[in-house]
């Protein structure tokens, strides 16, 4: 029986299960199995090495497992052409990785264009998303990368992902690089496009503050395994150690917290 | 100024080499990037077995050009013309630098951006060409700016091997130590890959800045900038052409580079100031191939050529033997490039099949014909050459059914004549002209089969210099069948054993012929 079957009411588009994964001899996934549901997203914390990024690798195929099966809308990944699972699935890379030879416009026009939609379509296309990302088309898509500021840049790589309207998007650590202003600026904008779009998406952060802000369900994953798998609410009150060490930060924020206020209030 | 002056005396030559070494160097430069960049791309996927490729690359670029040139020539196939040698030669010089760039480019792509292509779906072909060679484009022309540069430098020397282009100018004003003529063709190299390097340094900028904004019009205005230099090069060239002249007044005698020919450069140079024309002598100028280019191009008015060098060297015909046949080949030839050859000057400058003095009086020796009964029992000498060629001995050996009892001896042409006198062989290949032949005592036997081409000695001049001044045709056609065999070999005895001087020779010659 497939996990897609157990899982009953809203279909399942990606799951994962029992699923191992060695690199350069060092186990990173030991037997992870869990499944993720058409529209939700799922957030991924743990800390560096945990073996986060893999798990989206091989979502598209970019890594193929060692031993367990997954499987995307139904189809196992190991028989499926690597090469259109990531057209059908869009990706915001860890550093951005803009194409700097490349305007804003052909940048995000990339996937449209690998997927042989006509001109005309991949234009108004490409000013539709960067609308969506809050960048307006007239003012960025002539730029190039190295003359937008590092949020925009992430704003255009989250268009990049959504251009082929892949029913999938990957976000692997999509705004680790930038202030917190932003990022929080970020967050809020995802939310808005999410609520838009409706995209199935696993995005990977090691951030907790993040997972709590994007996430319908959070998973925590700690030295290859899911640690942890549940909503915002039930992540913070789990009694896992391994949890509460990634919940630390946020606990000590929140101790501070009405030291904080009060300082504030205290300005004129 | 001399350098202008000589320009603007020689126009039309002076843009068909530059015209050549543009497109030696365009040509090669174009043909290494489309073997250079794939095996670039190769090396950097497949970096062991790439290596062992750019170590090759290397050793290649580490050979001196002229060997390089010398060992291909020879080669079937791939030598044998020299613009064909050149362009290989320098393409192997420009793999290097563009293999190495290549790879380097590619290497040096942000492994980020690769996997990114990678994550949006590209398939490998695909990355290839949006990711990787876009980024590696700066990489690539600067290897490209690197190959072109050296290209110009080295295709200076292809006219070593007849590939033409500005060399020849570095070469031929080498020949006749005329710096003038050496700047004349080193300065617009000079300029040409100053100017490639310039506008290529200027595109790759371009490229590189793209990066950051205000792309394709930088492009373009390298693009731009290389055809406007080169315009100018053209132009002023042109100019300088078109305001060309040369006086008249003077007669430049020219010779090959041996004794013989210093000699009749002499004769001739002689014979005109008799006249009373003014000469200037342009003598010991180098080959066959230099000679006749100076004469087209009237760095020289006239020098002494041999009909059977003429038809087959020069023009390129195939061997025929009957001497007026070939010399009317070779006048028409001739006429078709403005230059008139004279009646020959009286004797053969050929391949002499030599036996010992006493050998031929004994046994009644006329010609070649006459040893083929004796041969059984003789032993030959012949050069390298001579003993290797299809036209040399193996074709001699056929026409006249001669068989030695024992394989010919592969001696040095100048070791042989002394060879046959001291008895260690008895019958050799010489030539003709040579003084060692009266000195010696040797009896060169004669060719009754014409088996070889004729030689015939002649004048060859520039038509127009004959048209305005008649007494240079005058002075010339007084020396039609005047020097014969005998004379030649005395003459060459005095100069090469007897350590005369040729101007004396010369002198002596006309005093008593007169």
């Amino acid at each position: 029986m497939s996990t897609s079957q157990i899982l009953g009411y809203s279909p399942v588009v990606i799951a994962f299960s029992d699923v191992h994964l060695a690199r350069g001899g060092t186990p990173v996934l030991r037997g992870v199995t869990f499944a993720v549901e058409a529209g939700e997203t799922l957030v991924l914390v743990g800390r560096s090495g945990a073996g986060k990024s893999s798990i989206l690798k091989l979502i598209n195929r970019m890594l193929v497992p060692d031993a367990g099966t997954i499987e995307v809308n139904g189809r196992q990944t190991t028989d499926t052409d690597g090469v259109a699972l990531r057209r059908a699935a869009g990706y915001v890379i860890q550093e951005v990785a803009l194409f700097p030879h490349l305007t804003v416009r052909d940048n995000v026009a990339l996937v449209p264009r690998l997927l042989g939609w006509d001109e005309t379509r991949v234009r108004s296309r490409v000013d539709e998303l960067l609308g969506l990302v809050g960048l307006p088309p007239d003012e960025f898509a002539a730029r190039m990368p190295g003359e937008v500021s590092g949020g925009q840049r992430q704003r255009v790589g989250v268009a990049r992902a959504l251009a082929g309207d892949p029913p999938i998007l990957l976000m692997d650590e999509p705004f680790g690089a930038l202030d917190p202003v932003t990022r929080t600026e970020l967050h809020e904008e995802f939310r808005r496009i999410q609520r838009l779009v409706k995209k199935t998406t696993i995005l990977v952060t090691h951030d907790m503050l993040e997972a709590f802000a994007l996430g319908d369900r959070i998973g925590v994953l700690h030295d290859g395994d899911m640690a942890a798998l549940d909503t915002p609410s039930g992540i913070a009150t789990s009694r896992d150690p391994r949890v509460r060490a990634l919940l630390a930060p946020l606990a000590e924020l929140a101790t501070l917290l009405p030291a904080l206020t009060h300082g504030l209030t205290r300005w004129p | 100024m001399a350098l202008i002056e000589f320009w603007r005396s020689h126009p039309s030559e002076v843009m068909a080499l530059l015209w050549q070494h543009l497109m030696l160097v365009c040509l090669s430069t174009g043909i290494a990037t489309c073997i250079g960049v794939p095996l670039g791309i190769f090396a950097a996927r497949n970096q062991r077995a790439g290596a062992p490729l750019v170590w090759l690359a290397n050793v290649a670029q580490t050979i001196p050009s002229l060997a390089m040139f010398g060992f291909l020539l020879p080669l079937p196939f791939i030598g044998g013309l020299g613009a064909r040698v050149a362009t290989i030669v320098l393409v192997l010089y420009a793999l290097l630098p563009i293999i190495r760039t290549t790879s380097a480019g590619l290497l040096a792509i942000d492994a980020a951006l690769l996997e990114a292509g990678t994550a949006l779906g590209m398939t490998a072909r695909q990355r290839l060409r949006i990711v990787e060679l876009p980024l590696a484009l700066p990489s690539i022309v600067a290897g490209i700016r690197v190959a072109a540069v050296i290209g110009v430098g080295t295709a200076t020397i292809a006219a070593a091997v007849g590939a033409g282009g500005l060399g020849e100018y570095i070469f031929r004003g080498l020949s006749m130590v005329d710096s003038t003529m050496i700047l004349a063709g080193a300065v617009p190299a000079a300029v040409v890959a100053l100017t490639i390097d310039g506008a290529l340094t200027l595109l790759e900028r371009s490229l590189r800045s793209r990066r950051s904004g205000r792309r394709q019009r930088r492009t373009v205005g390298a693009v731009v900038a290389v055809g406007a230099a080169l315009a100018v090069l053209g132009a002023g060239v042109a100019i300088a052409a078109a305001f060309g002249g040369r006086q008249p007044s003077v007669v430049r005698v020219g010779s090959k580079n041996f004794t013989e020919q210093i000699i009749l450069g002499e004769i001739t140079a002689q014979a005109l100031e008799r006249a009373g024309v003014t000469v200037e002598r342009r003598l010991n100028l180098g080959g066959t191939f230099i000679c006749d280019r100076a004469v087209r191009s009237g760095d020289i008015d006239l020098y002494v050529e041999y009909s059977g060098t003429a038809a087959t060297a020069i023009f390129k015909q195939p061997v025929d033997t009957d001497p007026r046949r070939v010399l009317a080949t070779v006048r028409r030839a001739y006429a078709d490039v403005g230059i008139t050859v004279f009646e020959p000057l009286g004797f053969e400058n050929t391949f002499a099949i030599l036996v010992r003095g006493a050998d031929a009086r004994r046994l009644s020796l006329k010609t070649i014909e006459d040893v083929v009964p004796h041969a059984r029992g003789w032993r030959a000498g012949f050069g390298y050459e001579f003993l290797q060629r299809a036209d040399g001995f193996p074709g001699l050996a056929s026409a006249y059914g001669l068989q030695f009892g024992t394989p010919p001896i592969a001696m040095d042409l100048s070791l042989i004549y002394r060879a046959l006198a001291d008895a260690r062989v008895d019958l050799v290949a010489g030539d003709a002209t040579s003084g060692l032949i009266r000195a010696l005592d040797l009896v060169m036997l004669e060719d009754s089969k014409r088996y070889f081409p004729p030689y015939d000695a002649a004048v060859v001049a520039r038509s127009e210099t004959l048209l305005a001044n008649p007494r240079v045709k005058e002075a010339l056609d007084a020396l039609s069948g005047r020097i014969t065999i005998a004379d030649i070999r005395a003459m060459n005895h005095a100069v090469d054993a007897e350590r005369h001087d040729p101007a004396t020779v010369a002198r002596e010659f006309l005093a008593r012929v007169r």
